[in-house]
């Protein structure tokens, strides 16, 4: 009766564990002179990139005085801030009157026409509105509001006819809810009604004055006691953006947006009793001058004609745009991602590192986190000390800087350095299926960075293919970068080369991640399968 | 003795010796199979790319803002890559397996090994560049005139026929090959593959990127005049020369200073370091 005793190792099973793993590859990545400095110059590179484009990026407006003929350059004016600290643009005509307390306001809208130039300026002088082409804008909007004041940004809540988007609940410029479609005409006229009850606005639509329909129902946190409330019209200017190959021009005019109101009727204490006409108007505006605004009444009737906006303005921050030296980074850190690998193949260590560590897949693991803690922290100070410092020099540049709430700016920093740290782990991963470092460092550049680059350099690609690019390559990651969101009731030139991504931040960075970890399934399969 | 006859043989034996360098690096490119199906690759992705390119552009009435040449030749954007892959990968594989040395003991006069790679490198991107460059144009021409590049919103088919379209054909192979180069004498200079294609790959598609993100115009005139990559591509313009930073051939001229500076400092350091 002989027993048999199963071997023992006489070395402790700590040496076996995983931390002992991620010590080895630890120490294998501090010990490559080349590595430590390749991450070092990434990080430089981001940051050296980011000051250079802030200290680069200059605006100013010049003034000629009569008594000064020689011009004299200011900063940049920033345009109105929002209730929840967001630029927007506030230039409309208000036909007002104070609102005390609760009360409301319906109206009948029979027509919304408009005119527009398509040739940019105006003619100076003589007939302004000569020459100029009828037609509304899709978002040309007229309707009733009820704003706590005329300050320009101030809290609203507003009813509306447009141009294509049929009726409209819109409040504190980033809201916007669908009512009834279609277009306003006198044979299909619309009736809007806002009621105020506390710092709630309720706007309801209908077709025939008797049946109301709840379109939405805003809260303006601190509305005052007295609000002003009225008719207004506004319109933004025409533009045809063509985004096909060449670049992005964008040609169009400024225009004008006259509704007709009637059956005005007026619920609560309207303590003025007559009605005011106004126009909110920026000081550097590219709305119509104030004489071709402004409304007529008489026999119920209003004819109200104004320019300008009421919207969320394109304020893709320069801050975050100063981050677009990640891309050069993020080559460097695939270049150090792949050659983690590929080196050991080269070298032949990696038949040491599988004999010491003979579960293969901990060792890709271990590769993984390694790198990827290296790279996330070399991204996060490098962002972190990037995005400071370019806002001090936009700032005494003369760039107005767009408000970008904490979280954003975190999310942006945070973003960049995991961006780099994905994107490391993914150049792992290709580095252990090809195992060859040109191949490894080809693949990964072709297929995260070339598509960037791509949809970001407008004028390579046309603007449907960009979206495509930067929605199923890996470079949909760069998303996170994103500061400012796109609002669909703006027209603009939403592309990757303002800095606007067509997925959500997160979003695209899933993309990244699912790649990732596509990647390194396959290299963990590849890796246990395969002879080193 | 012997060093008279050593002497006498010497100009010969230089002669033979280039031709026997280039005969060398011709046979080390033509047997492995990765440059070859690379540069396949290359012309086959150009091509496509330019051929995706010329059926996503339109042009609907006269007055249209878009130059044919440069849109059938859009793949050159895919292609160059490959293109400095193929130069990268021609020094640092000897460095990586070895063979370097080797090289080095057959033909100890450095500057004529880094004469000779170029040579073959070139003339090898310079008939794949060639057919890229063919195959792109054939495409633009077959699929623009469905999309509205007609002669009746002024535009003429694109022909080598045309002095500007055969400048752009003829510039941009000379770019490839340009392109080919500068990888060559990056990777001579840095002899590790991987951070090689990362240099040349970071330092083209840099300066457009930085011209994105610059908000200053005269400073995105400068970024694209320094650019290797983006002055090297004004040679693709055939129509609004006048609103270029740079005339076609002085963009050339720009990379065509990148690669002599790379290869410069490739030769330099080869010519210094040990192997």
């Amino acid at each position: 009766m002989s027993v048999i005793t199963p071997y023992r190792t006489e070395l402790s099973s700590s040496r076996d564990g995983f931390a002992q793993l991620l010590r080895a590859e630890w120490t294998k990545f501090r010990t490559v002179r080349g590595w430590v400095i390749g991450t070092v110059v990434g990080a430089l590179i981001i940051v050296g990139l980011g000051v250079l484009t802030a200290s680069k990026s200059m605006c100013s407006i010049a003034t000629v005085t009569r008594q000064n003929p020689n011009p004299v350059f200011h900063a940049c004016p920033a345009p109105a801030t929002g209730p929840g600290g967001e630029w927007v643009t506030d230039s409309f005509y208000f036909v007002r009157q104070p609102l005390a307390g609760n009360g409301g306001l319906t109206v009948r809208i029979t027509s919304l026409t408009g005119l527009y130039s398509t040739h940019g300026g105006l003619p100076s002088g003589g007939n302004l509105l000569a020459g100029m082409t009828r037609g509304v804008q899709p978002w040309s909007k007229a309707g009733i509001i009820i704003k706590a004041s005329t300050r320009r940004g101030s809290a609203y809540a507003a009813m509306m006819v447009t141009g294509s988007h049929g009726v409209r609940m819109q409040w504190n410029f980033t809201h916007d809810v669908a009512g009834t479609a279609g277009k306003v005409s006198a044979a299909s006229p619309r009736w809007l009604r806002l009621t105020r009850s506390g710092d709630v606005i309720s706007g309801y639509d209908s077709a025939d004055g008797r049946h109301w329909t709840l379109v939405g129902r805003a809260v303006l946190a601190g509305l005052p006691a007295t609000a002003q409330a009225g008719l207004f019209a506004a319109t933004p200017g025409y533009t045809v953006n063509s985004t096909s190959l060449g670049g992005t021009s964008s040609v169009g005019g400024p225009a004008l947006a006259t509704a007709t109101f009637d059956r005005v009727s007026r619920q609560g204490t309207w303590p003025a009793g007559r009605w005011t006409g106004q126009d909110i108007q920026a000081p550097v505006d590219s709305a119509l001058p104030r004489s071709v605004q402004g409304f007529t009444q008489g026999r119920g009737r209003f004819t109200v004609s104004g320019s300008g906006d009421i919207a969320p303005a394109d304020s893709a921050s320069q801050v975050e745009h100063t981050l677009g030296g990640a891309f050069a980074g993020l080559i460097a850190m695939v270049v150090i991602g792949v050659m983690f690998v590929t080196a050991e193949y080269r070298r032949g260590l990696i038949r040491t590192t599988l004999t010491a560590s003979p579960r293969r897949g901990r060792v890709l693991a271990a590769k993984a986190i390694v790198l990827a803690a290296v790279t996330f922290v070399a991204g996060l100070v490098a962002a972190a000390i990037t995005i400071p410092i370019s806002e001090h020099l936009l700032r005494a540049n003369g760039n107005p800087i767009s408000p970008l709430s904490a979280a954003t700016l975190l999310r942006v920093t945070a973003g960049t350095a995991a961006l780099l740290a994905v994107g490391a782990v993914l150049a792992v991963a290709v580095g252990t299926l090809l195992r060859r470092s040109a191949a490894a460092v080809t693949a990964v550049i072709a297929g995260v960075v070339l598509p960037y680059l791509l949809a970001v350099i407008s004028g390579v690609l046309p603007a449907g293919a960009e979206e495509w690019l930067v929605r199923v390559t890996p470079a949909a990651g760069f998303a996170v970068q994103q500061g400012a969101p796109a609002y669909h009731q703006v027209v603009a030139t939403y592309t990757p080369g303002t800095g606007y991504f067509p997925l959500a931040p997160w979003a695209g960075f899933a993309v990244l991640c699912a790649w990732a970890a596509v990647l390194v399934t396959l290299a963990a399969f590849r890796l246990r399968r395969s002879d080193a | 003795m012997s060093a008279v006859l050593a002497s006498q043989d010497r100009p010969q034996a230089r002669w033979a010796g280039s031709r026997d360098a280039l005969h060398s690096e011709w046979t080390k490119l033509r047997t492995i199979t990765g440059p070859g199906l690379a540069l396949i690759a290359a012309i086959a992705l150009t091509a496509a790319l330019g051929a995706i390119a010329a059926n996503a552009a339109g042009c609907q009435a006269r007055g249209c803002q878009i130059d044919p040449a440069k849109v059938s030749l859009t793949g050159i954007y895919l292609g160059q890559a490959i293109v400095a892959i193929v130069a990268v990968t021609v020094v640092g594989g000897e460095y990586s397996t070895g063979m370097i040395r080797l090289t080095l003991t057959a033909v100890p006069r450095r500057w004529q090994v880094l004469a000779a790679k170029a040579a073959v490198v070139s003339a090898a991107t310079l008939a794949a560049g060639a057919v890229a460059v063919l195959g792109s144009l054939l495409a633009g021409r077959l699929l623009l005139y469905g999309h509205g590049f007609t002669p009746a919103h002024g535009y003429e088919p694109l022909s080598l026929g045309t002095a500007a379209v055969l400048r752009a054909a003829a510039g941009s192979v000379l770019y490839l090959v340009l392109i080919a180069l500068l990888g060559l004498g990056i990777a001579t200079a840095i002899r590790d593959t991987a951070t090689s294609i990362g240099v040349a790959l970071g330092l083209l598609y840099l300066f457009p990127i930085i011209t994105s993100f610059v908000a200053d115009p005269h400073w995105q005139r400068h970024m694209d005049q320094i650019g290797p990559m983006t002055a090297g591509l004004y040679i693709q313009a055939t129509t609004n020369l006048r609103s270029l930073p740079l005339t076609p051939w002085q963009g050339l001229g720009v990379l065509a200073a990148w690669a002599a500076g790379a290869l410069l400092a490739g030769g330099v350091m080869l010519s210094l370091r040990d192997a």
